[in-house]
């Protein structure tokens, strides 16, 4: 008995040290293919730092890693990401990647806003973009989108579908109550009440973009009270309503959900080819990411710059295909894309609730 | 060999040998997996290390920069929280009760903390001392409530402090949102005279968020050994722990002992909140959801044994292997085999009782011979 305890211990500890020997042989490998690299002065790394949600949260950090990902392939650049577990991760992740001087830091969300301007404080040589709120340093950069005026488009297209099947009920999920969030629910609901000033719209905030159960019961709760297409901002929460709409649909309900910040038609896709997303509100966080990060490849970071993206630009739009839109409707959405390009609209950036 | 078995299987040296030998186990098993997943193992105690002391041994003998005391101030910024709320649990723990409101008492800390901080204007030498007292009332209140429960009603501690959490967490919300100057996420700055925060530390560890909050441990921990080992109460409250029916025979007040036993658990907690508020942030926040500092300290406080040393070093373990899953993330391991790999080391600390069993056994065979 004890003898095979022994035996069993020594080839645990024999397997062990062929496996650290092994892979150490590998990791100088790499590390002098590192060190090449580093020599010839080409490799170009992006370092992405997300919020609790992650880079696959279907939403905004994955639009900033697929432009992330978009410009890598296209230049031959490095990239990595850190996801954070709580907010007191950012500034220590913040600094990691400024530690190992990465030529850009990328941190998507306006949750960034205190932690950048510490790190960006403490690491004056190194380059900064910051997504969805401003911070003025000379070594951050800047992107604001105008989500008033791509939710005005998806709340044209939510009335028009809506007037279409005889309904006079819309709503709305927003993830937490404060001001970014608010402009989407402004544009949405002034782009309600420019198609039907009668139409009802239901508001109501989950509290949390990482919550996807509470945005279905919120969802179903405003389906059973009439709403015909739901609009969400609420990042993760919003997959609630998607999935909620889907398995309405696929059982026979006509309800439809508006999905944000990419194409979320795919998401919604149910018994086959049929998707519950009626349209999506892009903001191109890719986009944006992918910009700066080609500027600044090029030596032309824009430090201290704040970029807006809007219609005009095509920082906010809707998707390229729209199946479950008529013709008709996409017209006279594209009627409105004019006008506000034009500046012959003015899309608030505050709800009527609050005003 | 002989002689290091016996080593081995001397219960003198059991305290020391069996946390040892289970984290050098749970290090082992992450390695496997390591190895299982195609990655490098030393990449695990390289990343451990670099988060620990700020040694990054890969570029010892190279021209890069192989030491950055910054990531030694972030790890004990990631463990001061933790060894309070695993202390906090460990004190309840000594009498029996299972403190697995943590988590509420902790915001309900950061909230009181953020009203002092905020409301009071006071000179820079006790500002503060009362910051954090108020954070420690505050918990200490969250924590009287199922104390009180339990004495006067027998209502279980368990179910009254996993709701309590819940209220905790929007209550909270609330009133730091009801603040004046808070935006719908953060309460405005704190005085710098009001916080534990500081220029020097900071400066000495490579700009890291480094905080007197160390100083906070300190005390505590001394604390929690004092009352539990050396006065009549915590002799109370231990021997409540052991047997409420004895005790009640021998003329203890045991429902009394209890609600105190709560009440102090909640303050330690409170401390935690407050240490977030004063020391990592500068000012309160809302918070979406949990964020697992009360749970966290169940784990502390359980692979510490529940002493006040023991959680120390646990809750620097915990502090550490948090600090370290970025560093490994930045070393590219995935951060799921990351968080599993965690997982599986806390695990293996977690499990002294079959280690003991083994060490006693190395013993019984020895005698047989």
């Amino acid at each position: 008995m004890k003898k095979n305890l022994w035996i069993l211990l020594l080839v645990a500890l024999l397997t062990m040290v062929l496996a650290l020997t092994g892979c150490n042989g590998d990791d100088n490998g790499e590390n002098g293919e590192n060190g090449e690299n580093g020599e010839n002065g080409e490799d170009f790394f992006v370092g992405l730092v997300t919020d609790t949600g992650g880079i696959d949260d279907q939403s905004f950090n994955q639009g900033t890693w697929e432009g992330i990902q978009d410009f890598a392939d296209e230049y031959g650049a490095e990239t990595n990401y850190l996801q954070s577990e709580a907010d007191a991760d950012y500034v220590p992740n913040l600094s990691s990647f400024a530690d190992d001087e990465v030529d850009l830091i990328v941190a998507p969300g306006f949750l960034f806003e205190d932690a950048i301007g510490q790190v960006a404080d403490n690491f004056p040589n190194q380059n900064f973009l910051l997504i969805d709120a401003v911070v003025e340093r000379d070594n951050i950069v800047n992107a604001i989108f105008a989500e008033e005026q791509g939710s005005f488009l998806v709340g044209v297209a939510a009335a028009l579908t809506a007037q279409e099947a005889g309904e006079d009920t819309v709503g709305y999920i927003g993830g937490v109550d404060f001001e970014l969030i608010q402009k989407f629910e402004a544009g949405f609901e002034a782009g309600v009440y420019a198609v039907d000033p009668n139409m009802t719209v239901l508001v109501e905030y989950v509290g949390d973009f990482s919550d996807p159960s509470t945005g279905r019961s919120i969802a179903s709760i405003m389906f059973d009270d009439g709403a015909y297409v739901i609009y969400h901002a609420a990042g993760g929460s919003g997959n609630g309503l998607i999935n909620e709409a889907m398995e309405r649909r696929s059982g026979g309900d006509d309800v439809w959900a508006i999905g944000v910040d990419r194409d979320q038609y795919d998401d919604g896709i149910y018994d086959g080819d049929n998707s519950a997303v009626l349209t999506s509100m892009m903001k191109r966080v890719d986009v944006a990411a992918y910009e700066v990060s080609v500027m600044t490849y090029e030596g032309n970071f824009p430090g201290g710059d704040i970029i807006e993206f809007d219609l005009e630009n095509e920082g906010v739009s809707l998707p390229e295909e729209n199946p479950n839109l008529s013709d008709d409707i996409l017209e006279q959405v594209q009627n409105y894309i004019d006008q506000i390009i034009a500046g012959e609209i003015e899309v608030p950036t505050t709800p009527e609730r609050l005003q | 060999m002989n002689k290091f078995r016996g080593f081995l299987a001397n219960e003198e040296h059991h305290s020391f040998l069996i946390p040892f030998i289970a984290i050098v186990l749970g290090f082992l098993a992450g390695s496997v997996i390591m190895v299982f997943s195609g990655l490098n193992p030393l990449d695990l105690f390289t990343s451990f290390i670099r988060a620990v002391t700020g040694i990054n041994l890969p570029n010892l003998f190279t021209d890069q920069s192989a030491f950055n005391a910054r990531y030694f101030g972030e790890f004990f910024v990631y463990s001061i929280p933790l060894i309070l709320s695993g202390l906090s649990v460990s004190f309840a723990f000594r009498t029996g009760l299972f403190n697995i409101g943590g988590e509420g008492q902790v915001m309900i800390g950061a909230l009181a903390a953020s009203y002092a901080g905020l409301m009071l204007n006071l000179p820079a030498f006790i500002f503060p001392i009362v910051v954090l007292l108020a954070g420690a009332l505050g918990g200490a209140f969250w924590g009287f409530i199922p104390g009180i429960l339990k004495a006067k009603f027998r209502v279980h501690e368990v179910v009254v402090t996993i709701m309590l959490n819940y209220t905790a967490l929007y209550v909270s919300n609330y009133y730091i949102r009801a603040l004046p100057d808070s935006t719908s996420t953060r309460t405005a700055d704190l005085p710098a005279r009001a916080t534990l925060q500081s220029d020097f530390l900071s400066s000495i560890t490579n700009n890291s968020r480094l905080h007197w909050g160390f100083l906070v441990v300190i005390v505590c921990a001394f604390l929690f050994y004092f009352i539990i080992n050396k006065t009549t109460f915590g002799y109370e409250l231990k021997s409540v722990g052991f047997n409420p029916l004895a005790s009640e025979y021998a003329g203890m007040k045991v429902q009394r002992n209890a609600a105190l036993s709560m009440t102090i658990a909640g303050a330690l907690s409170g401390l935690a909140g407050a240490i977030l508020v004063v020391g990592t942030f500068g000012y309160g926040r809302v918070l979406g959801h949990f964020e697992n500092y009360g749970f966290d300290g169940i784990a502390v406080a359980l692979v510490g044994g529940s002493t006040a040393l023991g959680s120390v070093l646990a809750g620097l373990l915990f502090g550490g292997l948090k600090a370290s899953q970025t560093i490994m993330q930045i070393s590219r391991i995935p951060r799921d085999i990351a968080i599993i790999i965690i997982a599986i080391i806390i695990v293996f600390v977690a499990m002294k009782h079959p280690i003991k069993l083994a060490l006693k056994k190395l013993k019984v065979e020895e005698g047989e011979q």
